[in-house]
């Protein structure tokens, strides 16, 4: 007897009609099966106003079986020590701050969290270098204003007012990209909870309840960096780059198969060796040590991100389909990388053939890829 | 064996066999069961002693120490401090107990000294178990009590069983949560955890029997009868201090003669014991003699803290924070603290254990990022506690084992101080060669290395020798590092190469391993070398350090040491320096650049030097040449470094003249600004690298000189003349004369050769009558046969270097 429950079983049936149709629907209608039968097994304390115990958000997120043999799949592979310490931070009324590089899932992740502990995913503002105090705050509606002069209902509130307001968990995409006068506006939200509206002397306080989860990419900076008065109102979890070389393997070859169907390349059943060097090159430049953990190596400033691999292989098969002869080789991958890894013309162009001399030329099986490489960097 | 981690239990059941007694005061003899390094089984056994006031304590370690106990109180003792128990005459073989200040070994010890108590180790001795440890590594006594990863698979780890029966997945966070964590409670039973864990382990042991450690029969067997002896001396006022594991073979009822019979024909060595300074690092250490527990600092701080451990640990961790610069504010602690909290109830933990704070610190105080965690880890939850031993402490096995190599080599440590030449060919002298640089290694500077007299090869070696009475001290300190010279030093080697942050210390290092033989320890080394070598930028290190290694190989080859692994390394820096070099040799100031050159020049000979793989189609050296012919030819680069590159491929004959002549000409066109071309000349020629020759030989090069320096213009000419100065003013006398003649003869006779013999130029004609006079010296030098007698050298006012010059063109 939740309040999701009850809201699906009100609003229910127009809700889930429309997600069916919808191209991507919400975590919460997508798992609301999961979500109703952890709500019914979970019997744990849950803070005021969640839908579920702490337990059974990381439950949720992390997959496992319940005791009536409901499966939850896992939403969020990696390890359950970022999820544990993500959900008792919503728990301690902290704020969060997902950071990572781009293709972590930190988003994905946000999402999940705010459907499972407030049961609605919606309450999102997206962080752009335009993004304006409005969102974060509230707007007018200035025909009302204007007819009626200030008054509550001339207001337009932002999601994270609404949230404030109903003890929801907010959720801010992108928090660097904002301008950093706008995400200063966050400072009194998250210390004093509290959001004052100076022009109708008023203020919304936030409820029990109410929390935020900030998204951000830590690699590339320069954007809007967050001031130290901002991040010390966050806790800070760091979602890692897939752990294994397999998984990775695995994540860039599924991804490049579904990219590949719908630009409608062909496919190329022998290109999975280059997949597994691409992500092998991308892994160790990455990690900054090759892959037998034997010997380091400097890392290039770009971000090497799986996302990047992917489009790298996505580029690559173009190539094959278009100019080559169809099959995914070396030569087909090599200048992707080249413009994924050199991004500082001086620094990392060295790192490169740092790495080509050192690393790649003696590896076995790994000729025509060394050839390729110099070609292109020559 | 006090350290190793074990589990701790239980007084309670008297001795005898009777059922334990839980009410306040249970007869004794009082068996606590300890978990070695356990700082909650450390609290329980001092809150026992106290309660119980035994008159006698027996604790589990070597009994040969006994006669060392009372140092334990000594002021000048502070731990970590290990009972180092070792084969008089093979210091090799040796065992430690360490014991820190949260150890309940170390805890009881101190009671029973402080309270008067007679107190005794019951262990089998140190004479059996290192006899019977000559096939089993040293630290085979430890192994007993459970550190989960020592031990082949086979044996059991009573906490791990444990653990795994309460549903934990980590004996340490089981552990943490039922013993650590306890709460000692005021008026709470002070037998009462000995008593549980005690019953745990009798569970354990009828189910499993030694559980693996087969040699625990024979030490229990040997403790029993110890015990038995205490009791006949003080009654049942005894409390014996033990891991856990023993306890219940300690309760159990056997007849002396079945002991006896155990203890039968044990082998026996000659052993001696000693208290030597231990840190928490080594604590820390898994393998080797260490006790194996990952966190001595976080245990010690839970041993120390009064109350509010969390509380306290973050408070320390943003302290260290703090110092690091990183802003750490109390409402960060206050959160990070409630995080740590939330975490262990949702993870269903009584409280907060490392693993949370952990996760909390990382959350709250540093970013979510692992960089400044690393740090916490190092500093606060391993420590850099350093343990100290006072000076009344027997003489540590490595100072038997250098007076012994002293004999051996007929070196005796005098105060006077005396010259030592060593001829490295000769078996005795290289071996004293390796004993001084390993204790120069060890800190023990016993003897300095001076430049050597007699001859310059690689095979002599001069030493200062002088022992000051305060080396003695070294000996003792450099004790920690290992039990012989050569043991510590390469501990010592590998402890610095993973510590040292500059590629240059480590090439040092790596070439102090091979003077000293240190063969295990490079490994470390190199690897160490190797990858310091890849996240340097700075290529100039690189260039610094490949000269070193360069050297080293050869030192290799001298005294026949196995180089494959530094040759590996050596031209992956190699390597290194080709690809970094030309981005780094542009947008250099005139000082960078001389700077530079210097370095090339190094590289250029080591590079030499480096063993040639006979691997591909491009060897290193051709790599090596590409790269100078890159510099050579490349505009953004510093003149002086193109002129040095061009010299060095011409000196390898990889540049034929012409090649020359046309990178002299564009470089001294007129397009060129006259401070880089002059500096060009200075690369060229400049030095001591006998470019003067070069230009007295070439006429078209002087020509090219000269054409130049006419044309550069008045107003630009006195930029230029301070590095020309240098540049000729570096030149032998000789050479410089001949070329001011060359040029005062003019430009005029670059044509065909001067044909007129008698002409003091050296172009392409033969002066036949001077050269007449130098060939029979030559020959003689040569070697060759000699016709009649050498004629004198001819007077001559031209020094002799025109002479042979001229010859040899």
């Amino acid at each position: 007897m939740t309040v999701s429950e009850i809201n699906s079983a009100g609003a229910g049936s127009g809700v889930e009609a429309a997600a069916a149709e919808a191209l991507r629907p919400h975590a919460e209608h997508a798992f609301a099966h999961e979500l109703k039968a952890l709500a019914a097994a979970d019997d744990r304390p849950r803070p005021a106003r969640w839908q579920l115990s702490p337990w059974a958000v990381a439950t949720y997120l992390l997959g496992g079986t319940l005791p009536d043999g409901t499966v939850i799949t896992p939403k969020y592979v990696g390890p359950r020590r970022i999820v544990e310490v993500a959900v008792t931070t919503l728990a301690t009324d902290r704020a969060l701050l997902l950071l990572g590089v781009p293709g972590t899932a930190k988003t994905w992740v946000s999402e999940h969290l705010a459907a499972a502990v407030s049961g609605d995913s919606t309450l999102l503002v997206q962080g752009t270098a335009g993004t304006p105090e409005e969102a974060i705050r509230y707007g007018w509606n200035y025909a009302q204003l204007l007819a009626h002069g200030p008054s509550r209902d001339a207001l337009v509130p932002s999601p994270v007012m609404r949230a404030m307001a109903e003890g929801m968990t907010a959720r801010v995409e992108e928090l660097t990209r904002i301008p950093a006068d706008v995400q200063d506006t966050l400072i009194t939200i998250l210390s004093e909870k509290t959001l004052p509206i100076p022009e109708l002397g008023q203020e919304t306080q936030a409820v029990r309840g109410f929390n935020l989860i900030a998204t951000a990419n830590d690699r590339d900076r320069g954007v809007n960096e967050l001031s130290s008065a901002l991040r010390r109102r966050f806790n800070t979890v760091v979602l890692p780059l897939p752990a294994t070389a397999e998984e990775e393997v695995d994540i860039v070859s599924r991804r490049v198969d579904q990219l590949g169907r719908s630009l409608d390349l062909p496919a190329a059943p022998e290109g999975m060796d280059e997949i597994r060097r691409v992500v092998t090159v991308f892994r160790e430049l990455r990690d900054g040590v090759t892959g037998d953990g034997r010997t380091k190596l400097k890392s290039p400033s770009g971000t090497l991100s799986t996302a990047e691999a992917i489009s790298v292989v996505t580029g690559g098969l173009a190539l094959a389909a278009h100019f080559g002869d169809g099959v995914l080789r070396s030569g087909d991958v090599a200048a992707g990388i080249l413009g994924a890894v050199v991004r500082d013309p001086a620094a990392d162009r060295v790192i490169w053939q740092e790495y080509l001399e050192t690393v790649v030329r003696e590896r076995d099986g790994w000729k025509d890829f060394y050839r390729a490489c110099r070609e292109v960097s020559a | 064996m006090t350290a190793l981690p074990s589990a701790a239990p239980d007084t309670a059941a008297p001795d005898a066999g009777g059922p334990a007694a839980t009410d306040s005061a249970p007869p004794g003899p009082w068996l606590l069961g300890v978990r070695h390094h356990g700082p909650g089984s450390a609290r329980a056994v001092r809150a026992a002693l106290e309660a119980a006031r035994p008159r006698a304590v027996l604790i589990e370690g070597p009994p040969e120490a006994d006669g060392l106990l009372a140092l334990a109180a000594d002021p000048d003792m502070r731990p970590p401090v290990a009972l180092l128990a070792h084969v008089v005459d093979d210091p090799r073989r040796a065992s430690f107990w360490p014991m820190a200040e949260f150890s309940p070994e170390w805890v009881a010890l101190r009671w029973a000294l402080d309270a008067g108590a007679e107190v005794r180790f019951i262990d089998l001795p140190a004479a059996h178990s290192l006899a019977a440890g000559e096939e089993s590594p040293e630290n085979e006594p430890e192994a007993e009590d459970g550190a989960p990863d020592e031990r082949p698979t086979l044996r059991i780890d009573p906490i791990g069983v444990l653990a795994e029966t309460a549903g934990y997945d980590d004996p340490e966070a089981w552990w943490e949560d039922v013993v650590e964590h306890r709460d000692g409670t005021p008026g709470a039973d002070p037998y009462g955890p000995f008593a549980v864990l005690g019953e745990a382990m009798t569970a354990l042991r009828e189910a499993y029997g030694d559980g693996g450690h087969a040699r625990d029969l024979i030490r229990e067997a040997h403790m029993r009868q110890q015990l038995r002896a205490a009791r006949r001396e003080f009654g049942d006022d005894v409390a014996v201090v033990c891991g856990a594991w023993h306890v219940p073979a300690l309760a159990e009822k056997t007849t002396v003669a079945a002991d006896r019979a155990l203890l039968k024909g044990l082998p026996k060595v000659k052993a001696e014991l000693t208290w030597v300074p231990w840190t928490h690092r080594r604590l820390a250490r898994r393998s080797g003699y260490g006790a194996g527990i990952d966190s001595p600092g976080w245990y010690g701080h839970l041993f120390g803290a009064p109350d509010r451990p969390v509380e306290r640990w973050m408070t320390k961790v943003a302290g260290l924070l703090r110092e690091e610069d990183r802003q750490v504010s109390s409402a960060h602690v206050i959160e990070a603290v409630r995080l740590a909290g939330t975490l262990a109830a949702m993870r269903g933990r009584p409280l907060p254990g490392l693993t949370e704070t952990t996760d909390a610190v990382r959350a709250v105080m540093c970013e979510g990022s692992d960089m400044p965690l690393a740090l916490v880890q190092d500093r606060l939850v391993v420590g850099d506690v350093l343990g100290e031993v006072p000076d009344a402490a027997p003489a540590v096995p490595l100072q038997r084992d250098l007076t012994r190599s002293q004999r051996s080599l007929r070196l005796k440590p005098e105060a006077l101080e005396r010259e030592l030449e060593l001829d490295l060919r000769k078996e005795t002298d290289a071996a004293r060669s390796r004993l001084l640089h390993r204790l120069s290694l060890l800190g023990i500077g016993w003897g300095e290395r001076s430049a050597s007299r007699g001859s310059t090869g690689t095979f002599r070696e001069s030493w200062r020798l002088r022992w000051e009475p305060e080396l003695s001290v070294r000996v003792a300190e450099a004790g920690v590092w290992g039990t012989t010279v050569l043991a510590a030093a390469t501990a010592r080697a590998e402890s610095e190469a993973v510590e040292a942050t500059v590629l240059g210390e480590i090439t040092a290092l790596a070439e102090r391993c091979l003077l000293a033989e240190l063969s295990d320890a490079l490994p470390v080394v190199m690897r160490a070398l190797a990858d310091r070598a890849a996240l340097d930028t700075d290529v100039a290190h690189l260039a610094q350090a490949l000269p070193a290694l360069a050297r080293t190989l050869r030192y290799g080859d001298v005294r026949g040491t196995e180089t494959a692994a530094l040759g590996e390394v050596a031209t992956g820096l190699a390597e290194r320096i080709c690809v970094g070099l030309p981005p780094a040799c542009t947008g250099l100031d005139a000082d960078g650049a001389t700077e530079m050159r210097r370095r090339i020049d190094d590289v250029h000979t080591a590079m030499a030097l480096l063993p040639e793989a006979p691997e591909g189609p491009t060897t290193l050296r051709d790599r090596w040449a590409a790269v100078l012919t890159r510099l050579a030819g490349r505009d953004t680069v510093a003149g002086e470094i193109r002129g040095r590159a061009v010299r060095l491929l011409l000196d390898d004959g990889r540049l034929d003249d012409t090649e020359v002549e046309r990178h002299m000409g564009l470089a001294l066109s007129v397009g060129t600004p006259p401070g880089e071309a002059a500096a060009w000349i200075e690369g060229f020629v400049g030095g001591a690298s006998g470019g003067g020759m070069l230009l007295v030989h070439d006429e078209r090069l002087l020509a090219l000189v000269d054409t130049w320096l006419t044309g550069v213009p008045a107003d630009a000419f006195t930029d230029v003349l301070p590095l020309l100065r240098r540049t000729f003013s570096a030149y032998e006398p000789g050479v410089r004369r001949t070329l001011g003649e060359l040029v005062r003869r003019g430009p005029g006779t670059t044509g065909p050769a001067p044909a007129d013999a008698g002409a003091p130029g050296f172009g392409a004609g033969l002066d036949e009558e001077r050269a007449a006079a130098v060939e029979p010296l030559l020959r003689l030098l040569l070697g060759a046969s000699t016709h009649g007698p050498g004629a004198p050298l001819e007077p001559s006012d031209h020094p002799a270097s025109d002479h042979l010059a001229g010859v040899g063109k």
